[in-house]
């Protein structure tokens, strides 16, 4: 890989951990819950909206809720592996692909290879 | 982003889901009729509905102390074009409503308009722009991905604010709320995403060179037709 992919890969790691280092957890009030922290902004959301409109009442409620936490964890780590296992899949031939183009055109003229013909 | 099952009120949530129909009918068609012509377009949109599947997964850690995460529909829209993203972003929206419970099925549409239609189209338009200008392409791949990543944060904000305006301050004292909310913890989660799509673009400029050169968005920059 090149040196800038590298150092793109750097960045994305950094921006996602550093977070966890900067933002300490606010104190905990005497016999009040321990806040948590980071917790989904879409939960904040709520709470938001819970202190804007109290009256508010939500109107229909999750078809399939998943039964807990862990549970959901899970689909959500299906879906990624969803995604990245297409890219991979994608990735994985693109390299071979590219890796048999290159060979193929240092044994014999590219022109000879039916399989180049897409290249031209 | 995801607007929470039964958290919009009715009226709202049939209105945004009537405002996303005709971009769902249009990316329906703008999806087939790319399909039909090149059908070896196919492997390319697989990926770019993966990334989406993949980054709206991810939950990640911001400087606010939430978390939220990325949509991933930046890259699909500057190779396919923002109508195309349309449908790729409803399935992701669908499957997290569904099983999940992340979303919901009344705030589909507004789910939909914020991170299936304003997202992608920002991120064409910045990227037109950007091209236009002459800037290089992952300057320009960069910030469309994270330009367009923002807006549809900064869509949800209004989308709430709107139905949810502060009883004293209305709808600018509830959107500086939101905004607060979303948009602010999705500053450097929106420049992780710019920075994965340029990654993703540089591998397919890399690999797939020709079929890129040929996508409507990549050819734009080097002045080429479709």
């Amino acid at each position: 890989m090149k040196a800038r992919t590298w150092m793109i890969w750097a960045a994305i790691v950094l921006l996602t951990v550093l977070p966890l280092w900067l933002v300490s957890a606010p104190p905990v009030e005497p016999g009040a819950e321990a806040p948590s922290v980071f917790g989904g902004a879409d939960e904040r959301a709520q709470q938001a909206i819970g202190s804007i409109a109290p009256d508010y009442k939500p109107w229909f409620s999750p078809v399939v809720e998943p039964a807990s936490g862990e549970i959901a964890s899970l689909l959500f780590a299906l879906q990624a592996a969803l995604g990245a296992g297409v890219i991979g899949f994608w990735l994985g031939m693109s390299v071979t692909r590219e890796r048999a183009r290159r060979a193929a055109a240092q044994n014999q003229p590219p022109a000879s290879l039916p399989q180049d013909r897409r290249a031209d | 982003m995801h607007i929470m099952e039964g958290f919009l009120p009715p009226a709202h949530a049939l209105g945004w889901a009537a405002a996303s129909l005709p971009f769902m009918a249009w990316g329906l068609h703008s999806v087939g009729q790319s399909l039909r012509a090149h059908p070896e377009r196919r492997m390319l949109l697989g990926v770019a509905a993966a990334f989406a599947f993949l980054l709206s997964a991810l939950k990640l850690p911001s400087v606010t102390g939430s978390c939220s995460h990325p949509t991933g529909v930046g890259l699909g829209a500057l190779l396919f074009g923002p109508a195309a993203m349309v449908p790729v972003g409803f399935v992701v929206l669908l499957f997290q409503a569904l099983l999940l419970a992340h979303g919901g099925v009344t705030t589909l549409g507004a789910n939909v308009f914020s991170m299936a239609i304003v997202g992608p189209f920002v991120s064409y338009g910045v990227f037109r722009a950007l091209a236009a200008f002459g800037l290089s392409r992952s300057v320009a791949v960069f910030l469309a991905a994270c330009l367009g990543d923002l807006a549809t944060y900064v869509t949800t904000s209004l989308q709430l604010a709107w139905a949810f305006p502060d009883p004293v301050g209305g709808i600018q004292v509830s959107f500086a709320k939101f905004a607060g909310i979303f948009a602010l913890t999705q500053v450097p989660i929106a420049i992780s995403e710019g920075l994965l799509t340029v990654l993703v673009v540089n591998a397919m400029a890399r690999f797939n060179e020709h079929e890129l050169r040929a996508l409507p968005v990549m050819a734009l920059r080097k002045g080429e037709g479709a």
